[in-house]
């Protein structure tokens, strides 16, 4: 009778072995948190101290969407102690980006939820070649930067990450239709921000 | 009838589960009488495609080879 809790073969998590994966999950790891935290270099000890403790703390994981769920569990809780730290200046942050997202709705919509004229989307010309160019995605960072907190905080869980629906609700401790309103709204915000600055800059 | 806010709620939501056929049904029919609903779907595909780019590091690809003018 043996209580050790060593992993044998068959269980080991094989996707930490995995080079290739690693890259790419610490490259998505990375980009995550320098946005939320807007400094590479605490963006980068988030990341060092997410991976130590995910390798620290070795467990049976189902397939490789575990294992991403579980690390990014742990950057969230590191990237919320550095938030904390900070918290005046976050504070100060969170209020305007509050403001802003409280008028989200009635910027875009009549009073009985039709497209504003002004607001109404307009053809994008050619969105596949757009990735192509540098200047892109200088804007497409500054949409994302533009999205209040919470809202770029759970699009990004959704589309960088890429967590399902109850992954996020889980981690971040929401209900299903919370999360549905929010990435709604990051979505008409970072749509808008990008037809303005890049697709329709001829007008 | 739902209203191009509702619309663009499902359309958002689509991204992240399978509509059922009512709901299907309900954007078909708005859809077809509303351009603006109809870029708004076509850009929710772009605005996938776009980020999953990001991630995978087309942002770096384009620094690297300086291709300035075509």
């Amino acid at each position: 009778m043996s209580d050790n809790a060593t992993p044998d073969a068959a269980t080991a998590p094989a996707p930490l072995s995995d080079e290739r994966f690693l890259q790419e999950l610490r490259q998505q790891m990375h980009r995550f948190a320098s946005l939320q935290l807007n400094d590479p270099q605490s963006a980068e000890d988030a990341v060092q101290e997410a991976l130590v403790g995910a390798l620290r703390n070795l467990r049976t994981f189902d397939g490789r969407s575990a294992l991403k769920t579980w690390v990014f569990a742990i950057l969230k809780n590191k990237i919320a102690d550095q938030l904390r730290q900070r918290k005046r200046f976050v504070d100060a942050d969170q209020l305007l980006n509050a403001d802003r997202e409280g008028h989200d709705h009635d910027e875009l919509f009549d009073r009985h939820g039709h497209w504003l004229k002004e607001e109404r989307p307009a053809h994008w010309e050619d969105p596949e070649s757009a990735i192509h160019e540098k200047h892109f995605w200088r804007v497409f960072e500054s949409c994302l930067d533009y999205l209040p907190a919470r809202q770029a905080q759970l699009f990004m869980m959704r589309e960088f990450i890429e967590l399902e629906s109850h992954e996020i609700c889980a981690a971040a401790e929401i209900s299903v239709s919370n999360l549905n309103v929010t990435l709604h709204r990051a979505r008409l915000r970072l749509r808008e921000c990008l037809e303005n600055n890049w697709f329709q800059r001829e007008e | 009838m739902k209203n191009c806010r509702e619309i663009t709620r499902l359309l958002s939501e689509s991204q992240e589960r399978e509509l059922s056929l009512k709901e299907r049904t309900s954007l078909k029919l708005h859809l077809a009488i509303c351009s603006g609903c109809r870029n708004f779907s076509k850009q929710m595909g772009s605005l996938r495609s776009i980020t999953r780019a990001y991630t995978r590091g087309a942002p770096e690809r384009t620094g690297d080879n300086n291709k300035s003018g075509k």
